[in-house]
């Protein structure tokens, strides 16, 4: 596996102000490969694409590595190397230049070329994105652009340096569906295009299932599921894992028919029979903080399976099979569907 | 309001702004404990068409009758006592929040409003908490102590406060966590199923939209193109996907 590594993360481990956030992260991440990072908020995704372009907050300190074909000093390399597109496609650009200029500015900010060459680059790039007319738009100012061309206009900038990698952070959270699908088939396209992989950072499983290749699903700062995404949505093996696919309706983990099934739905009268078969499982608690983690696996308070030694030992990464890890003492005992583990008590 | 009408009735709504037609002629009804959804990409009229319903843009042509009451010709006076009735709930749960307001003062704030606070008025402010699932303790924080998740049920606390009968929904989930969001969508369908609150219900999650709602309307340049069974599983076997 060695040579054909692009982004190699081991033992990743990011404090802030002195409390670990992430604790021991390992990933690779292949050629045009997309590795989706799962989790809720606060288990530490957005803080480990941040240590992937060396832009921590202010009183973060990480340790590990991240080396990039086996090249560990990236310092000098970000930005061309390996390239964020950030959640708001409005704050990512100045409101004040023209898109080419900035778009150009990037080029010249990594490649010593003359500006009709970064200019040239600019508009091959939002060319690339599919904006149409790219010479003209280059000349206009984001304002001028709709919703859609903007984020198209920041994938055209974390692209126009053709970097290894290029990093998603919840690109469409802020999107309706059909722009949704569009800037994922354009950071599909530019992924082919340029060759590089990407790191898609997200809470949607739809999004994983649609366009991931690979998942890593977090909790609490650590791994506790990673495999080929296919083979981790439809077997997953950590109850943590199985619990999120129930709770997401139209996800084969989530019932399809009704949790409780206590009245046949009277014909003539839909809607009002309708709640009750409605109900979606739920995980129960919320995430620990992580100044204040339970002992043993991080997830055991919530966790349906928990027994004796879940409370006392951490769980290492097994090797289900191949390509597919998990970190649960009781991964063998996960049923599946797992909708069962997650009985939603009447509130 | 006699007991066959639809509780929301909405006829031939048009909005405009300037030459611009946002919502061109768009109908449906809605029954008490029914939930519509409203679909379609940004800028199709979805936003326009709640506020019209709403009335707090008043549309420039159509029919809004709510419980039998023809609302577009009410004077802001004759509103009043209706607009308790038509709450809504919306996506940002920390934007939707006072965030100078502790939590109990933002869920009483519509009592106080509407005139309706009195001795038994913190007693109903910790039946709203929790009725929606938080520990009536959390009264004393603020928004921001609180999670994304917990935030929209103390926004849902807020409008259950006015005793609604329709609650318009825009993406009430869409800032949440599945886990998070699949507890607030159990606790919307309880509390409809609880009150016949009937929901109009924006949102882009197609899957949320099979699972949650019974009819659903598609919104494209303002007009309704489609009126559909959302398709929630009857029997089994009859699953979609």
């Amino acid at each position: 596996m060695a040579s054909d590594v692009l982004l190699s993360v081991r033992e990743l481990r990011i404090a802030v102000e002195g409390v670990e956030a992430v604790r021991g992260l390992s990933f690779d991440v292949r050629p045009r490969e997309v590795l989706a990072l799962v989790g809720e908020s606060g288990a530490g995704k957005s803080l480990t694409a941040r240590a992937l372009l060396g832009m921590l907050p202010r009183g973060a300190t990480a340790s590990g590595s991240v080396r990039l074909r086996g090249d560990t000093d990236l310092t000098t390399q970000r930005g061309r190397r390996i390239a964020l597109v950030p959640q708001d496609a409005l704050s990512a650009l100045s409101p004040v230049h023209p898109v080419g200029d900035q778009l150009a500015a990037a080029v010249r900010s990594v490649a010593r070329v003359s500006r009709k060459e970064a200019r040239a680059r600019a508009v091959a790039a939002l060319d690339r994105v599919g904006i149409p007319d790219a010479v003209r738009r280059a000349r206009a100012y984001p304002h001028e652009y709709s919703g859609g061309m903007r984020q198209r206009a920041v994938i055209a900038m974390a692209t126009v340096n053709e970097p290894d990698v290029v990093v998603a952070d919840e690109p469409t959270t802020a999107l309706d569906a059909e722009l949704q699908e569009q800037v994922l088939r354009v950071l599909g396209e530019q992924r082919e295009a340029v060759g590089a992989a990407l790191v898609l950072i997200t809470h949607d499983l739809a999004v994983v299932r649609e366009h991931a290749d690979r998942v890593l699903v977090m909790y609490a700062g650590r791994q506790v599921e990673q495999g080929p995404a296919a083979r981790v949505l439809d077997r997953p093996r950590a109850p943590y894992t199985a619990g999120l696919l129930a709770s997401v309706p139209g996800e084969p983990g989530a019932p399809s028919e009704p949790a409780a099934p206590d009245e046949p739905a009277a014909s003539g009268e839909p809607a009002r029979a309708g709640g009750r078969r409605r109900r979606l499982p739920t995980i129960p608690g919320v995430p620990p903080v992580p100044a204040a983690l339970p002992p043993g696996c991080a997830f055991a308070p919530r966790c349906p399976l928990a027994e004796d030694r879940c409370h006392r030992e951490e769980p290492r990464p097994w090797r289900v099979d191949d390509d597919h890890e998990v970190s649960c003492h009781r991964w063998d005992d996960v049923p599946y569907p797992a909708a069962e583990l997650f009985p939603e008590p009447r509130a | 309001m006699s007991p066959n009408q639809p509780l929301l009735d909405v006829r031939d709504l048009v909005v405009r702004y300037g030459r611009v037609t946002a919502v061109d002629h768009v109908s449906f009804t809605l029954d008490a404990g029914e939930t519509l959804a409203l679909n379609g990409p940004s800028g199709c009229g979805k936003s326009s068409t709640v506020t019209a319903v709403l009335q707090l843009r008043r549309p420039d042509a159509g029919e809004v009758r709510f419980e039998g009451r023809e609302l577009t010709r009410l004077t802001e006076r004759e509103l009043r006592p209706v607009r308790p009735r038509m709450q809504p709930v919306f996506q940002d749960p920390y934007g939707s929040l006072s965030p100078r307001l502790r939590i109990r003062d933002a869920v009483a704030e519509p009592l106080r409003v509407q005139g309706r606070w009195n001795a038994a008025g913190p007693a109903r402010v910790a039946e709203l908490l929790d009725r929606v699932g938080l520990d009536p303790a959390y009264g004393d924080r603020f928004p921001y102590e609180l999670s994304g998740g917990q935030c929209q049920r103390a926004g849902i606390a807020r409008a259950l406060a006015s005793e609604p009968r329709l609650l318009v929904l825009d993406e009430p989930v869409s800032a949440l966590d599945p886990s998070v969001r699949a507890g607030v969508l159990n606790l919307l369908a309880d509390l409809q199923d609880e009150m016949a609150l009937a929901y109009l219900f924006i949102c882009h999650d197609r899957a949320v939209v099979r699972h949650f709602a019974d009819r659903s309307i598609e919104l494209r340049d303002g007009r309704a193109t489609e009126v559909t069974p959302a398709g929630r599983p009857r029997s089994p076997g009859a699953a979609p996907r």
